[in-house]
């Protein structure tokens, strides 16, 4: 398709439903009477109501039910897809994996983010010094693994580096590394590329909340003696405890959903996989239809409770 | 949220406390406040090398890039344009086509979601009909769907639908295979769009429907008259997410999507495994699919800061 075909594709497709969208809302918009209203409001809902059954319940209850099927998903195979997941050497890999991610980004994300907060708050570059941190949000995961695959870019220690991680061990006087290729600890140089984009997160929301403590509490701490360390342990964390349990819960979910940073930079190879990547590894490449939905059930299960708990968290953020 | 008191902003900036000060504060403020400018400075310069390091070599030529770091640069400074001149117009990367892509999916992919969602957000709040609260229950807890859950019955959906209808992917696909794209984005933004507008609208005070209920206006006229300008900064902050979203996606775009409409990160993705040493190629590609959001988030920063702590939680 040409780009002006496809421009026209688009034009087409933004005024058939807003045709669409008008001619409902014009048929039911006369309607004054009690069961005008519901048909009214039945315009007004059920878009979007059916979109979200048929596109989000129905294939969300028909994945669960097609995890207990074998990789054609003809033969009902009971829990064996999840028994795999669990003990198969391969996914128990991508099992330690899943978790290092999990554990890791949240954690130092929220606290460089959180250190980074508290040491520029109110400087003369607050806004400035915020920007820096917060750019790699607006990158995607793909281009944020393109420029972390170049910092990490090997080359033996006789060449020239290029990459800027191997150029400082060589100026060290160290041997260059292979930080994707081996493993275990390429896990590592991977999950750093989702704390450098989460960071930028975290600074936010704790900077927002660290300025919304009551400026009277951290005057009458100063009053009494209590300054820099132990301002930040006695005041700072317990005044944005909620901001924090918000962020780490946050950044976890995110970090089970990724996919991205190991697609692009190792395709899952070298011991890298993740859950969130298995998933798509074991439908789009290995075919096997079970395993995949049973990977993916895995995942809505990890992320079903710290969901709950986060929004229940928010709530409480919210209503403060 | 990010209300400052300008007083003690302006006082902190100065590094002084007001009244006096217990020695033993200052003392340790003289001694940790240079170490914690350097700890700053050292944070900022280690998050800001990377991108820095990428985007001063999409500006060098091949040859530097291969030969010598591009830290170099500052002592051997050769600028061209040539690294993006290739990347989007070379016949091997043809980037030019993948951006149209990006922004034809992305562009209904905002506009859609958000119309549908303000439409029932507006329902949720403001009409009475039976089910209504737990409706909007069920919507909200379908939040804590992943979409790695959904994705394979929706494929199947899409190439097989019931009842005889058209398949929307495969090679007969309407629209060039796009609706599958904006179908399955604007299913996905949903619950989250629905929920956020709805926390939105319901702040509105009541008594501005209620008065315009009794001047005779109807539903239509009230949404469309009342409605959608007092909610406009909530949807432009929704806006801004799922734009950064859609954009930077690049799950539902290799899964429903095929080479024919693979956004920029789909093919940036792809030539990271093609040609994964061409940096030449790869740093100017990787500025290409940044410019956008960028432009986006640093004029729209406020909005989005906004909408952000919810909606990092989509997806």
């Amino acid at each position: 398709m040409s780009t002006g075909e496809k421009f026209a594709q688009m034009f087409i497709a933004i005024a058939l439903f807003f045709v669409v969208v008008a001619v409902i809302l014009l048929l039911t918009q006369r309607m004054r009477s009690r069961t005008g209203e519901v048909v009214q409001a039945a315009a007004f809902v059920l878009p979007a109501v059916a979109l979200i059954l048929l596109g989000l319940l129905y294939p969300a209850v028909t994945s669960i039910y097609q995890s207990l099927f074998d990789q054609t998903g003809s033969n009902f195979i009971g829990l064996d897809n999840y028994k795999t997941v669990f003990t198969d050497s391969e996914q128990l890999t991508v099992l330690r994996n899943t978790a290092a991610w999990v554990i890791l980004v949240p954690l130092f994300s929220t606290a460089i983010g959180l250190i980074y907060a508290v040491l520029v708050d109110r400087s003369r570059f607050e806004k400035f010094a915020r920007a820096l941190i917060f750019l790699p949000m607006a990158i995607s995961l793909v281009g944020a693994s393109i420029i972390w695959k170049f910092v990490y870019d090997y080359k033996d220690s006789s060449q020239t580096q290029i990459g800027i991680a191997n150029a400082v061990l060589k100026g060290l006087g160290l041997d260059t590394y292979k930080f994707i290729l081996n493993d275990p600890w390429n896990t590592l140089f991977l999950i750093i590329v989702l704390i450098w984009v989460q960071t930028g997160f975290a600074m936010t929301i704790l900077s927002a909340s660290i300025k919304a403590i009551p400026d009277d509490i951290v005057e009458a701490a100063r009053l009494d003696g209590v300054g820099g360390v132990k301002m930040f342990r006695y005041i700072t964390i317990p005044s944005i405890r909620p901001a924090l349990i918000v962020v780490l819960t946050t950044i976890c979910i995110t970090t089970l959903k990724a996919f991205d940073i190991v697609r692009t930079m190792t395709g899952g190879n070298f011991n890298t996989s993740v859950l969130s990547y298995q998933f798509y590894r074991e439908y789009f490449i290995s075919t096997n239809q079970g395993l995949a939905t049973a990977i993916a059930t895995v995942i809505f299960l990890l992320v079903m409770p710290i969901v709950v708990y986060n929004v229940r968290q928010m709530r409480k953020l919210e209503a403060r | 949220m990010t209300a400052t008191n300008p007083d003690v902003a302006e006082l902190g900036a100065q590094g002084a406390a007001p009244g006096p000060e217990p020695v033993s504060t200052s003392a340790r403020k003289a001694l940790s406040s240079p170490w914690a400018s350097l700890a700053a400075i050292v944070i900022a310069v280690v998050w800001t090398i990377p991108t820095l390091g990428l985007f001063i070599t999409s500006f060098r030529p091949e040859s530097d890039i291969t030969s010598s770091g591009w830290w170099t640069f500052f002592t051997n400074p050769t600028v061209t344009w040539s690294n993006y001149d290739e990347v989007l117009h070379g016949s091997d990367t043809n980037l030019v086509t993948y951006f149209v892509n990006s922004l034809v999916i992305t562009i209904p992919a905002v506009i859609i979601p958000i119309s549908l969602a303000t439409l029932a957000a507006y329902a949720f709040v403001w009409m009475k009909f039976p089910g209504r609260d737990f409706l909007f229950v069920a919507i909200f807890a379908l939040q804590i769907v992943p979409i790695q859950v959904t994705l394979i019955p929706l494929l199947k959906l899409y190439v097989h639908p019931p009842l005889n209808l058209v398949p929307l992917a495969g090679p007969d696909a309407p629209g060039g295979g796009f609706y599958t794209l904006w179908l399955s984005h604007t299913i996905f933004a949903l619950p989250l769009a629905i929920y956020l507008l709805h926390n939105f609208m319901s702040q509105i005070p009541g008594e501005l429907i209620e008065s315009a209920r009794v001047d005779g206006a109807g539903h239509v006229q009230i949404f469309t008259r009342i409605m959608l300008p007092l909610m406009a900064p909530a949807i432009a902050a929704f806006g801004i997410l799922q734009f950064l979203w859609v954009w930077n996606d690049l799950l539902v775009a290799i899964t429903f999507g095929g080479p024919n409409t693979f956004p920029l990160t789909a093919r940036l993705a792809e030539l990271s495994g093609t040609r994964g040493s061409d940096w030449f190629l790869l740093s100017a590609g990787a500025f290409v699919a940044l410019v956008v959001p960028l432009i986006v988030f640093v004029s729209l920063q406020r909005y989005f800061v906004r909408g952000l702590l919810a909606g990092s939680v989509k997806g």
